[in-house]
């Protein structure tokens, strides 16, 4: 067997992977895998932030229609209005990012319990979000922003409007793909750590998830004002 | 040793007759043992390598003679196109790190494996998934698009394949992400105690740089690829023009990953090169220390270049001067490199055995495929020289002369290692020499068909030229047989081919100081580093000759 470490006492954990020399070892290569694993997603939404800042450069006045008329749409109450909605939901991620912090310090202390309750309380929060986004999706089929054969835009070039509205689905709709995939993460972790399966020694994996948590929040925080705020100071 | 006593790890490493056939195919299929997958990928990889080189013998085959005869030219744009996606997305990205590098990083870094093994599996199947969608758009009329999918044609004239070939790269992305992410957790977290950041090899160096390329550039072509389906699909314009989009952008996004991605396949075949010129220099390398910082200068500055490729297509001058600048500088640590290992063979005691053979013939290939590229990278000459079989033959230079040759060279070089038996040295030499006359003979005529106008991508040209097709095409049948032979004698290799003992050419490294094939935790102890990489001792010869019919 391979030389341990020992002044860290776990040769014998049942979580230790074979090729692994020590726990610590282990926690380091999961927790540069996630970082790395985020990287990539960076460099995924990077891409489309790209193509929206061309197009927002080259199509600025459509841009400024069409982002206008996402958040405020016309004759629209105001609790319907997306920017009220969007607001709504980046309050409720931001919260969700809190709780989900304070459910990896409980897993950090041993607090079985509270470990679920706020694993829970995350999830509710999250299916919030995906609730509100997914009411936003349908006031905007109702009002034919979906893009394609019955995307209908007035105030403003048609084609141009529609590739607002198409970069908006894209990017809104990739970070609620991630956020559908981090309510399974989120699952799971509930039904390990009902199980105990998270000790003050190794919790790795609710760390894992709280990092990819708070980097789908991070996504939300640079979607909602380029998307909704910019055309909103006139 | 008697029959009873436990066998040598050697001996069941890689097939236990005792257990059957179903067991056997688990212990294959089901393996986190990174260097079985590498061996899956080998298989992968070389499969998919036979199917582009089939496609390439299609194009030299109907470029003989001057008319559109053998194929119409629909059907050359496919063979092409195919030919192109097949040999770059599904063989020269993959192909080093996911084999060697699979197998050799952590033998050489003296770790037990991969940081994550399971992954390194899912990844080859991720792999296997893309592969079967690329298979299936060959079989069901291929892709007619260039490898490149430029739009609008792809997204909107193009009637082929483009979506089930837009899958197959989507998803083969994800596995070449993965790879670059467990070799990057590897080398950072799984290191042998005393091993150094320099004291590692710098094939593990260069894997390195090639995984930050994975990792940081594949995303970026996996939104492209989704932007391309969503426009081709429901008729909204992103890249289209008549829609509204920019086709421009297209190309940006694209050669964001797609020239960094030149450095994905060339990186690991300097990777190899390092490991052969020392070892059969018998010296140590010539400025470790500038070869291992001159492999991350080029992954950094392959991100800034992405707009040499442009200079024709509505890029500002200016955009074009800064691109062609740094083109020039990413040459400089391509430079550094190659003149180290001159200077590693100075003086050395030089052993022209077989991996060495292919390593001269890397150098040879390489330095005329960097130079014309410092050509193309001038944009005054890259306006006459774009999309000109210039530009064809210095790619091939490149890829096939570079990357290609170190890898075959460094398939001889660990087969001992990786199958526990010697290759037929004679015979490695000989297709050593093959590949490199064939090769010459092939592409260099297409620097001067290139230079005299020839554009690529047609099936039919001017009659003044076909003397430059015939000898192209007479040098890919010398560089077809080249490739054909070692899959012979490597293959005769495993039956009649000498027991390798663990260190056959006398090499340095950890991974030669184990058995060969390697045991399944790779060290019975976990070794500890002492020394540098590369402490040869020319008065010390030490190669392994094998005896016998051989
Ligand atoms: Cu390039």
């Amino acid at each position: 067997m391979a030389q341990h470490n020992p002044a860290v006492p776990t040769q014998h954990s049942p979580h230790l992977a074979h090729h692994f020399d020590t726990l610590e070892q282990q926690y380091d290569a999961a927790n540069a895998g996630m970082w790395l694993f985020l990287a990539t997603e960076i460099m995924l939404f990077g891409a489309l932030f790209v193509a929206y800042a061309v197009y927002r450069f080259v199509y600025p006045e459509t841009f400024f229609e069409a982002s206008r008329h996402l958040a405020i749409p016309a004759e629209s109450p105001w609790y319907l209005r997306s920017v009220f909605l969007g607001t709504i939901n980046t309050t409720v991620l931001l919260v969700s990012s809190l709780t989900m912090a304070l459910a990896v310090h409980a897993a950090q202390t041993g607090k079985r319990n509270r470990l679920v309750w706020l694993l829970l309380a995350t999830m509710v929060l999250g299916t919030v979000f995906l609730g509100i986004k997914g009411l936003e999706y349908f006031l905007k089929y109702e009002e034919h922003l979906i893009p394609g054969p019955n995307f209908i835009f007035e105030q403003a070039n048609r084609n141009q409007a529609q590739l607002f509205f198409l970069l908006y689905f894209i990017g809104t709709g990739l970070h609620a793909v991630h956020m559908v995939i981090g309510l399974g993460l989120l699952a799971y972790l509930v039904f390990q750590s009902r199980k105990g399966r998270f000790t003050p020694e190794w919790f790795t994996p609710v760390e894992m998830g709280g990092l990819y948590w708070h980097f789908v929040d991070v996504v939300w925080v640079f979607l909602f004002p380029l998307f909704y705020l910019i055309g909103l100071h006139e | 040793m008697s029959s009873i006593s436990t066998p040598r790890p050697q001996d069941n490493f890689y097939h236990d007759e005792k257990y059957g056939f179903r067991p056997w195919l688990k212990s294959w299929l089901l393996t986190t043992d990174h260097k079985r997958i590498g061996i899956l990928y080998m298989f992968a990889i070389n499969f998919f390598f036979a199917i582009g080189g089939l496609l390439a013998t299609g194009i030299r085959a109907e470029l003989v003679t001057p008319a559109a005869d053998m194929v119409n030219s629909e059907v050359y744009n496919r063979i092409f196109t195919s030919h192109g996606i097949i040999m770059i997305f599904f063989f020269l990205i993959p192909s080093i790190p996911a084999t060697l590098g699979n197998f050799l990083i952590p033998l050489m870094i003296g770790a037990k494996d991969l940081a994550f093994p399971k992954l390194n599996l899912l990844s080859w199947y991720i792999f296997m998934l893309a592969g079967f969608f690329a298979l299936y758009t060959l079989f069901t009329g291929g892709i007619d698009t260039g490898w490149t999918f430029y739009t609008p044609y792809s997204t909107t004239y193009a009637n082929t394949g483009v979506i089930p070939m837009g899958i197959a790269i989507f998803i083969a992305g994800f596995s070449s992400i993965l790879t670059g992410l467990n070799f990057i957790v590897t080398i950072h977290k799984m290191r042998a105690p005393g091993m150094t950041w320099f004291r590692m090899p710098l094939f593990v160096w260069s894997h390195y740089a090639t995984s930050l390329i994975q990792v940081l550039g594949t995303p970026v072509l996996a939104m492209t690829v989704i932007l391309l389906a969503l426009e081709r699909i429901f008729r909204i314009g992103i890249f289209d023009p008549q829609l509204g989009g920019d086709p421009v952008l297209f190309q940006h996004l694209f050669w964001f990953y797609s020239h960094p991605a030149v450095y994905i396949m060339l990186l690991p075949g300097m990777a190899i090169i390092s490991e052969l010129i020392t070892c059969f220099s018998r010296k140590r390398i010539f400025g470790y220390k500038f070869v291992a910082f001159s492999s991350l200068a080029i992954a950094i500055f392959g991100f800034l270049v992405w707009g040499h490729h442009m200079f024709t297509s509505s890029q500002s001058v200016f955009a074009g001067m800064v691109f062609s600048l740094i083109s020039f500088v990413v040459a400089v640590p391509s430079a550094i490199k190659v003149f180290n290992w001159t200077a590693t063979m100075y003086k050395g005691r030089i052993y022209y055995e077989a991996p060495m053979l292919y390593a001269l013939g890397f150098l040879g290939l390489f330095i005329i495929g960097g130079l014309t590229g410092l050509f193309l990278a001038a944009t005054a000459m890259d306006v006459h020289l774009h999309d000109t079989y210039f530009v064809v033959a210095h790619f091939h230079y490149i890829m096939v002369g570079g990357t290609l040759m170190a890898y075959i060279g460094g398939l001889h070089f660990w087969w001992p290692k990786i199958t526990g038996r010697m290759y037929s040295e004679i015979w490695g030499r000989i297709s050593a020499l093959v590949v490199f006359a064939g090769f010459n003979l092939a592409f260099f005529p297409q620097f001067i068909l290139g230079q005299l106008g020839m554009p690529r991508r047609y099936s039919s040209y001017p009659e003044e030229f076909q003397i430059y097709h015939v000898l192209s095409s007479a040098g890919s049948s010398i560089l077809a047989i080249g490739y054909a032979l070692p899959v012979v004698y490597l293959l005769l290799s495993l039956k009649f081919g000498p027991k390798a003992p663990s260190n056959p050419w006398g090499a340095t490294g950890l991974e030669w100081t184990t058995t060969s094939p390697p045991p399944t935790h790779n060290f019975d102890k976990t070794p500890v580093v002492t020394e540098e990489a590369y402490s040869y001792n020319p008065q010390d010869p030490g190669i392994f000759r094998a005896q016998g019919k051989w």
